[in-house]
């Protein structure tokens, strides 16, 4: 398999302090974000943190009031036929033309893709199990999404971007939306970009994630790195305690008296140094999943 | 070959993988010269990124548990290889530690679980005899 996130290859997508109100809610405050070409990014943040917002903005929905944007290394809404024809996007609405039919969609979009691909497409509508005569406003949620998904998918782009796909959706449309995802990088060279609050399904599929919150990136790694330096470290001290000493790092903890349990950001090896050097025995030392990292992180 | 992927309980991906594929070759699952399935095939089953597999079967080719060969599969090594026989020194190890933990606990002398041991062996030996 190949190296993800080889530094020569210029980004998918360059993202510099970029500021964003609407009103006078701050949507998106000196925000800067790189996706390296190849793999899959996922962007994770609660209700309202931005995501949307940013990913409108890759898109060319949105021109930066300051700051700037660039994908494929081009300005999305100066040049959106460079840009937009070779990137499949699935919004979180779906919203796609209610009075057409399923084949009426695939040929509608095929038209704006030179690179669609005929019989990917029908492999797509085959395995979905669309019916090509519905109406899509007749369409289930779950049948809906894999409408947009297809028409998403058909025209291989360099870039796919998801926002909350798996939102509202049952388990056996999330697993095709993984699949999907899963399939468009392992054709080399290809990247993927999504938003979700389901951070489970982050953990499986993404290489690299960045944590948005109030318009601003706290923390973008490999999400090897991520996994590797966050731990839940339960310490024991010799006497009860009201409260415990602070640690190298630690973004929260909880317990009582002589037992406390620490989330902390560092190595293994370092933080059980840290530790005995406070006079404590370790007598817990756990990996964390990636949403326990995340709500430590929002919160600390 | 089945594996089970948990996004529950921390432990990184890869090393599920890394983890549940060990156990698979020393319980005999997976025989010596076995192929394992395709990365991007493995991909897809779990639902996990190609990139975190590949990590596994490089962490289990080091390990000696796996090599590639020529024809860029993935097989099950034959465990007579000083690296697999190292690899499962250290999976007993692990086992044999938390169970002299255990005896600690419980107050039951090194001598009683080697006769311990010895007598489950024994009895191991007799049932496979019957077979």
């Amino acid at each position: 398999m190949h190296e993800p996130f080889s530094s020569a290859a210029p980004p998918i997508v360059e993202i510099r302090r970029v500021t964003r109100q609407f009103g006078n809610k701050t949507a998106l405050d000196d925000l800067s974000l790189t996706v390296p070409r190849g793999g899959v990014f996922g962007l994770i943040g609660g209700n309202g943190a931005g995501k949307t917002t940013l990913i409108k903005h890759v898109l060319g929905m949105l021109k930066a009031q300051s700051g700037s944007v660039q994908v494929f290394g081009l300005d999305p809404v100066q040049n959106p036929v460079g840009t937009l024809g070779r990137i499949g996007y699935l919004s979180e609405d779906r919203d796609l033309p209610n009075w057409m039919r399923v084949c009426e969609l695939m040929r509608y979009t095929q038209a704006f893709f030179p690179n669609w691909d005929e019989a990917y497409a029908e492999e797509l509508r085959e395995a979905f199990d669309l019916d090509g005569n519905a109406r899509i406003k007749n369409l289930s949620r779950g049948q809906r999404a894999r409408a947009g998904l297809l028409v998403a998918l058909a025209h291989r782009p360099e870039l796919l971007v998801l926002d909350e796909p798996s939102s509202g959706l049952d388990p056996v449309v999330r697993r095709d939306i993984l699949g999907a995802i899963i399939r468009t990088i392992a054709d080399e060279g290809r990247t993927v970009l999504f938003s979700s609050h389901l951070l489970d399904e982050v953990e499986r599929v993404a290489d690299r994630v960045a944590i948005i919150h109030q318009g601003r990136i706290l923390l973008t790694a490999p999400m090897d790195e991520i996994k590797d330096t966050h731990r839940r470290m339960t310490l024991r001290f010799g006497q009860p305690l009201d409260r415990p000493p602070s640690l190298v790092g630690t973004l929260s903890f909880e317990g009582q008296g002589v037992e406390w349990s620490y989330i902390c950001n560092g190595e293994s090896g370092q933080l059980r140094r840290a530790a005995e050097a406070i006079g404590a025995t370790v007598v817990g030392d756990t990996a964390l999943t990636l949403d326990e990292i995340f709500v430590s992180r929002i919160l600390s | 070959m089945q594996i089970h992927i948990s996004p529950h309980d921390g432990v990184p991906i890869y090393q599920q993988v890394v983890n549940q594929i060990k156990y698979l070759v020393a319980s005999g699952r997976l025989a010596a010269g076995e192929e394992l399935p395709a990365i991007r095939v493995l991909a897809e089953q779990l639902l996990v990124n190609p990139n975190t597999v590949a990590r596994a079967y490089r962490e289990l080719e080091t390990a000696g548990i796996v090599e590639k060969r020529r024809t860029a599969g993935t097989y099950v090594s034959d465990q007579g290889s000083p690296l697999a026989r190292r690899e499962r020194v250290k999976i007993l190890t692990g086992r044999i530690d938390a169970l002299l933990a255990e005896a600690r606990h419980m107050d039951v002398a090194l001598e009683e679980i080697v006769k311990l041991v010895q007598q489950r062996h024994a009895a191991m030996q007799s049932t496979r005899n019957e077979e």
